[in-house]
């Protein structure tokens, strides 16, 4: 098969190396997905911890 | 080992350079013509995955003889990477066939068939680790596979380097063969630069795992009671601490 001319190959060549980063985008949008939950899971536990902080000291208030 | 900052780093400006190769220094192919500037996206990705395939299968024999369960995060991560790899090499190779032979796919050509029959293989390999409750069996059992069709893999490849080519080409062939070095000095960049993308890849999604496991972890150190979060049946067990 001849060689295609360069505005038909064109497209091509552009189809694989777009496919090739939507590929990565796709990848590091479903990773960015996962850091966001861990995060909002981070924030559960940090106001977690402080509201077990807060009775406590409260306690330690009304002993003193 | 470089941070994972610097790794990214290094692979943008690696991947860069590679495809300012491709299309400013590399020169057209006499036969294929402008189309065969595929080729630096879809080997290197192609060898990336197989080479991940391979990796898994050495983590997958340490994994069974020491037990660390570091191990088999390890292989889950290169099997995973493999397979997105694999799929990247496919879609670019469906493209490639069209523009040079006219078709999206060949059945007569042993290369293509051979590497959708390893890309397969490796997807029953989630699968088998969703169908398995208990994590050391799953592990276990994920190991025995990675490392069966880990040798699967170099077999193949010489089986296919063996057989008779239909319309394939067999470019770092054999006496003879070859590219001229201007061709040869712009796939190996495209090749580092793909070899970094995945180990990049595969230290940033070990980290995440490994987060996720401290996070986990923090959970049950506050609150006992509560569940831990998402935890997947799908996902090895990641020690903490690693990364």
């Amino acid at each position: 098969m001849p060689a295609l001319p360069l505005d038909e190959a064109g497209k091509y060549v552009a189809g694989a190396y777009v496919v090739f980063l939507i590929l990565v985008l796709v990848y590091v949008a479903i990773m960015a997905a996962k850091l966001d939950r861990m995060r909002r899971d981070l924030t559960d536990l940090a106001d977690l911890a402080e509201k077990r902080r807060a009775p406590a000291s409260e306690r330690e208030r009304v002993s003193a | 080992m470089p941070s994972l900052r610097v790794m990214a780093f290094t692979t943008v400006a690696v991947l860069g350079a590679a495809f300012a190769l491709v299309f400013f220094y590399a020169p057209n192919d006499a036969d294929q013509g402008f189309v065969q500037k595929i080729f630096y996206v879809h080997v290197p990705i192609a060898i990336c995955a197989l080479i991940g395939f391979v990796v898994a299968a050495f983590h997958a024999i340490r994994h069974l003889r020491s037990g660390d369960p570091i191990h088999d995060v390890r292989s889950y991560v290169s099997i995973h990477m493999g397979v997105i790899f694999g799929t990247a090499a496919l879609l670019t190779g469906a493209i490639w066939a069209r523009a040079a032979w006219g078709k999206w796919w060949v059945w007569e050509e042993p290369t293509l068939v051979s590497f959708l029959i390893v890309y397969l293989l490796y997807a029953t390999y989630y699968p088998l680790r969703y169908a398995i409750e208990d994590r050391e069996r799953q592990a276990r059992y994920a190991s025995v596979f990675a490392i069966t069709a880990g040798a699967f893999v170099p077999l193949n490849f010489m089986a296919v380097r063996l057989a008779e080519s239909l319309v394939h080409p067999r470019v770092f062939a054999t006496a003879g063969g070859g590219l001229p070095p201007s061709m040869l000095l712009t796939f190996l960049v495209a090749f580092a630069g793909m070899a970094l993308l995945f180990v990049t890849l595969m230290r940033f999604e070990l980290m995440a795992k490994s987060t996720s496991a401290q996070v986990s972890r923090l959970r049950r150190a506050i609150d006992s009671e509560a569940p831990a979060p998402s935890a997947s049946r799908i996902a090895p067990a990641v020690p903490s601490g690693s990364g």
